[in-house]
C-alpha cells in the first residue's frame, strides 16, 4: 500500500512537471488528437513535447513491457497513472488503434518475433495501423467476409474489398482478416494477416460522411503479396483473433463518451437557454434531460471501475464488453442530442468560424456511428442475451 | 461480533455463480477506465471477501426462513404485526440487528456498504423486516447525531432485537424532507410537538420514534430543523396503521402537543438538517441496494421463464424481441449495481459528500427497479397477472421503494441542483 502511495506522489510530480499546460486542456477538435505514423505531424509544440516525454518513459502504453516500449506497469499502477492524468485533465499523448486494437491481439496470440517487430513502433507512435475488417457484404455477419488469400509459395495473394477501414488513407499498415480457406465453414476459413499499407496493389478511397468528414475509406486489394510469416496466430484460426481483437475494440468504443469531454452540460445549456432567480435553467424539460443523463453517465463510470475490478479479481465475463459497448455508445448519442438541443440554432452553424466549422453538428453526427461500429447496437444485445443470459436460438 | 465471525455462520449458502462470471477476466475491461472519467476513490468496486461471505451468511438465512410465501402468509393472515418477531430474534443473534452499531454497543461497527449486502438479500425475498427503520436507520442516527446516554440507552438494545424503532420524517404524499411542517414549540425545559407524519415505516411496531420537527424557520428551510427521540406511548400520539400495496408496514402518526424533554434532542436543536440529511442518505443508499436485490431477482425468475415457456413451437426466448429486452435488463441492472455499490463505498469513506453518489444510485435504483418489475410481468403474460404468482408482490414492492426517501424524479432534480442548473 505504501508502496503505491509513494509511486502515485512520484507519479503526481511528474505529471505536474512534465505534462505542459495546453495538453491539460479538453481537446477543442480532432487535430489534437496525435496519431503518430510514418506521415505524422504534430498540431502543436506542446503536443510533441507531451508525446516525446512520455513515450520516453514508456507511457505511452503504461502497461505494456518495457521491452516492447511500454512502462512495465501493474495493474494498480497502470490505474494510478490513468488516475492521476484524469486528476490534471491531461490528454492522451497517443491514440492510435495499435495500442487499443492490435496490441492486446499481438501480445496473446503473436509470436515474440512479431512482437518484437511490432510493438515497439506503436509504442513509438512510428507506424500508424488501421483495421480491414468490413466487407460490403460483411456488416454485422463479419464471418461471411469474401476478401481472398491465395497461397503462393511463402506467400499469400490477396485480393477483395474492405469497406469502413478507418483512416486507411492515413495508415502505414493493416490488420486484417482474410479468407484462407473458401471451402471451410465460414468461421473456420479465416486468417489474421498484417501487411503494409504501401504494398503493390493497395488502394484507398475516402468515403464521404453525413457529418461531412472522411473518417473511413473504402480499400482494395488487388494482388497484394503478404509472406506467410506475417499471419498473426494460425492460419484458419483468425477468427479466434479477431474476437479477441473486438472486445478491445469494444472498450474502447464504450469509452468514446467521455473523450475530450469539456464544460459540464449544465453549463452549456445555461448559456443558451438562461436560468430562474434560483439558477436552475429556464428550460425544465432539458434540465431533466441533463440531469437524467448525468445519473447514467456517472453509473456507467461506476461500472466500467466495477468492471476492471471484477476483472482483476477474476470474476468478469468476456462478453462484458458488448454490454459496456452498447450503454456507452447510447449514452453517447445521448449527449450529443441533449448538446444539439442545448445550442438550438448555433447549433446547427455548419462552416461559420464562430462555430469552428461546425465542431458540434458535426460532432452530432459522428455519434450516430457509434452504436453501429465496431458491432452493432442490435449485435451486442445478441451476444449478451446469448453468452451471458444463455437464452436459446441461433 | 455474535454471528459475524465466520465461525458461527450456520446458514452459509453453496456459494452460487449467479451471474455466470465464472471465466477469469480479459484485460481488455482494464481499458475501461482509462477512456472513462473514474474515481479516485481507491478500493476496490467489489465486495471484498468478508461481505461476500456476509451475503452468502443473509441470503442463506432470509431464502430458508422467509422466501417469498412468508410475505404472502403474512399478508393472508391480516398478521397485527406485519413481519415475524421470532425471525427478528434470529436476525439480532446472528448480528444483523447490530451491524452498524459500535462494537461498545453490542454491535459489529461496520459500515454501509454491509448493510446494501443485507437490504440486497432482503429485496430478494420481500422479506418484511425492522432491518432498514431500526437496524439501519435508527442505529445510524443514534451512532451519528446521539449523546453518550442516549446511545448506552438504545444502542445495545438495538443490537439485541429488544427493540424496535421508526423514523418518521414524511409529511406529505411525496417525500420533500426540507418541507417539514410539525412544529417543536418551547416549553418549559423542552418542546411540544404538533403535527403529523405519513409514510412511517413500521411506525405501528416502535418503541421509539426519531421524529423531524420544525423548531424555527419556514418550510422550505434548511435552518430550523430538529429531530428528537419520541416514546410512541407518550400523551398525544395517535398511531394508524396504514395497510400498504406491498403488504409491508407504515403508519400515519398524529402528534398532539406531545411533551419531549430537552434530553430527548438528537443532535443539536435547529441544525438538525445536515444529520437528518446524512441519515436519509443512509436509507436511500439501503432501499436502493433493496432495489438491487429485488430487480435481480424479478430478472431471474424471468429469465428462467423465458427458457421454458413454449408458443408457437418455440421457447419464447428464442424471439429475439424479447431477448434484446432481456439484454438491456441485464445491463441496465450490472450498471446500477455499480452505482448502488459505488454509492455506499462513498457513505463510508467519505459521507458528507456522499450526496451526489447517493442520488445517483437511488435515481437508478428507483428506474431500473420499475423497468425490471414491469418486463417481468409482461414476460410472464397472463401469469404475470396473477396474484398466484409471485412476480406482482415484486411489482408493488418497486413501488414503494421508489418512494422511499425520494423518487427517480426527485434524485434527478437534487442532482442537478448539487450541479448548479
Amino acid at each position: 500500500m505504501s508502496d503505491l502511495e509513494t509511486f502515485r506522489r512520484e507519479t503526481r510530480s511528474w505529471l505536474e512537471a512534465n505534462c505542459p499546460p495546453e495538453m491539460r486542456r479538453p481537446m477543442a477538435s480532432e487535430s489534437d488528437t496525435f496519431w503518430g505514423g510514418r506521415n505524422a505531424k504534430f498540431s502543436s509544440e506542446p503536443q510533441r513535447v507531451w508525446f516525446e516525454r512520455m513515450r520516453d518513459k514508456g507511457w505511452t502504453v503504461p502497461h505494456w513491457p518495457k521491452e516492447y516500449g511500454g512502462g512495465g506497469l501493474d495493474p494498480e499502477q497502470a490505474k494510478i497513472v490513468r488516475q492521476e492524468m484524469a486528476a490534471i485533465g491531461a490528454r492522451q499523448p497517443l491514440t492510435s488503434f495499435g495500442i487499443s486494437m492490435l496490441g492486446p491481439a499481438l501480445l496473446h496470440y503473436g509470436t515474440e518475433a512479431q512482437k518484437k517487430a511490432y510493438l515497439p513502433d506503436i509504442t513509438a507512435g512510428k507506424i500508424r495501423w488501421c483495421q480491414g475488417y468490413s466487407e460490403p457484404n460483411a456488416g454485422s455477419d463479419l464471418a461471411s467476409l469474401q476478401t481472398r488469400a491465395e497461397s503462393d509459395g511463402d506467400d499469400f495473394v490477396i485480393t477483395g474489398q474492405k469497406i469502413w477501414t478507418s483512416y486507411a488513407n492515413h495508415a502505414d499498415w493493416i490488420f486484417c482478416l482474410v479468407r484462407t480457406d473458401a471451402s471451410a465453414k465460414k468461421h473456420d476459413g479465416i486468417s489474421f494477416i498484417l501487411f503494409d499499407m504501401t504494398s503493390k496493389g493497395v488502394t484507398t478511397k475516402p468515403i464521404l460522411l453525413i457529418s461531412g468528414y472522411s473518417p473511413f475509406c473504402e480499400t482494395f486489394f488487388d494482388g497484394v503479396r503478404v509472406p506467410k510469416s506475417h499471419v498473426v496466430g494460425t492460419v484458419n484460426r483468425g477468427w479466434d483473433v479477431a474476437k479477441y481483437l473486438l472486445q478491445h475494440e469494444r472498450a474502447m468504443i464504450s469509452g468514446m463518451g467521455e473523450r475530450g469531454v469539456g464544460r459540464p452540460l449544465g453549463q452549456v445549456a445555461a448559456d443558451s437557454v438562461g436560468t430562474d432567480d434560483q439558477g436552475r435553467l429556464e428550460d425544465a424539460m432539458l434540465r431533466s434531460q441533463i440531469s437524467t443523463f448525468e445519473i447514467d453517465e456517472a453509473a456507467l463510470s461506476a461500472a466500467a471501475e466495477r468492471a476492471v475490478d471484477l476483472a482483476k479479481a477474476g470474476q468478469s465475463h468476456p462478453a462484458f464488453s458488448s454490454a459496456m459497448k452498447y450503454y456507452g455508445t447510447e449514452l453517447n448519442k445521448r449527449r450529443y442530442e441533449i448538446l444539439m438541443s442545448a445550442g438550438g440554432a448555433d447549433a446547427l452553424e455548419w462552416e461559420s468560424e464562430r462555430s469552428r466549422n461546425g465542431a458540434r453538428p458535426r460532432a452530432w453526427l459522428r455519434t450516430k456511428a457509434n452504436s453501429i461500429e465496431g458491432g452493432t447496437s442490435e449485435v451486442m444485445l445478441g451476444i449478451v442475451a446469448k453468452r451471458i443470459l444463455d437464452l436459446p436460438g441461433a | 461480533m455474535a454471528g459475524l465471525d465466520p465461525a458461527i455462520h450456520v446458514f452459509v449458502s453453496e456459494k452460487q455463480d449467479v451471474d455466470a462470471r465464472h471465466k477469469a477476466g480479459h484485460d481488455e475491461i482494464i481499458q475501461f477506465s482509462r477512456l472513462l472519467n473514474i474515481g479516485i476513490l481507491s478500493m476496490a468496486l467489489v465486495l471484498t471477501e468478508e461481505q461476500s461471505m456476509l451475503r452468502d451468511s443473509a441470503r442463506g438465512l432470509i431464502s430458508d426462513k422467509a422466501p417469498v410465501s412468508h410475505l404472502r402468509q403474512l399478508r393472508d393472515g391480516k398478521d397485527a404485526t406485519g413481519f415475524s418477531r421470532e425471525l427478528w430474534k434470529t436476525f439480532a443473534e446472528m448480528g444483523f440487528a447490530g451491524l452498524l452499531i459500535p462494537e461498545n454497543f453490542g454491535g459489529s461497527g461496520l459500515g454501509c456498504v454491509e448493510a446494501g449486502v443485507v437490504m440486497e438479500e432482503i429485496g430478494r425475498t420481500l422479506m418484511p423486516s425492522p432491518f432498514l427503520s431500526t437496524a439501519v436507520l435508527a442505529a445510524s442516527a443514534l451512532t451519528r447525531g446521539g449523546s453518550e446516554a442516549q446511545k448506552a440507552a438504545h444502542l445495545p438494545k438495538i443490537s439485541n432485537g429488544s427493540l424496535l424503532a421508526a423514523f418518521a420524517i414524511d409529511e406529505g404524499a411525496k417525500h420533500r424532507p426540507l418541507q417539514t411542517k410539525l412544529q417543536a414549540v418551547r416549553s418549559g425545559n423542552g418542546f411540544k410537538l404538533s403535527g403529523a407524519k405519513a409514510f412511517v415505516v413500521d411506525g405501528h411496531t416502535a418503541d421509539l420514534l426519531i421524529v423531524a420537527a420544525r423548531s424555527a424557520g419556514a418550510a422550505g428551510e434548511r435552518n430550523g430543523l430538529t429531530l428528537f427521540l419520541v416514546d410512541p406511548k407518550a400523551k398525544g400520539i395517535a398511531i394508524e396503521r396504514t395497510a400498504m400495496v406491498d403488504s409491508h408496514n407504515a403508519a400515519r402518526i398524529e402528534f398532539a402537543n406531545v411533551e419531549v424533554n430537552a434530553d430527548q434532542v438528537l443532535g443539536e436543536v435547529d441544525q438538525g438538517g445536515a444529520l437528518l440529511e446524512g441519515l436519509l442518505n443512509v436509507g436511500r443508499g439501503a432501499v436502493a441496494s433493496e432495489m438491487v436485490g429485488l430487480s435481480e431477482e424479478v430478472f431471474g425468475r424471468t429469465v428462467i421463464y423465458l427458457k421454458e415457456r413454449k408458443q408457437f413451437g418455440k421457447l419464447i426466448g428464442e424471439f429475439q424481441a424479447l431477448q434484446h429486452r432481456a439484454a438491456e435488463l441485464y445491463i441496465d441492472i450490472e450498471i446500477t449495481r455499480a452505482a448502488v455499490l459505488k454509492a455506499l463505498q462513498t457513505l463510508d469513506g467519505d459521507f458528507e459528500k456522499a450526496g451526489a453518489a447517493v442520488a445517483v444510485a437511488k435515481a437508478r435504483a428507483g428506474a431500473t427497479a420499475t423497468r425490471a418489475v414491469q418486463e417481468g410481468v409482461q414476460m410472464h403474460g397472463g401469469m404475470g397477472m396473477t396474484d398466484q404468482f409471485d412476480i406482482g408482490f415484486f411489482m408493488k414492492r418497486a413501488r414503494v421503494c421508489q418512494e422511499l426517501f425520494g423518487d427517480a424524479n426527485y434524485h434527478a432534480d437534487q442532482l442537478a441542483r448539487m450541479k448548479n442548473y
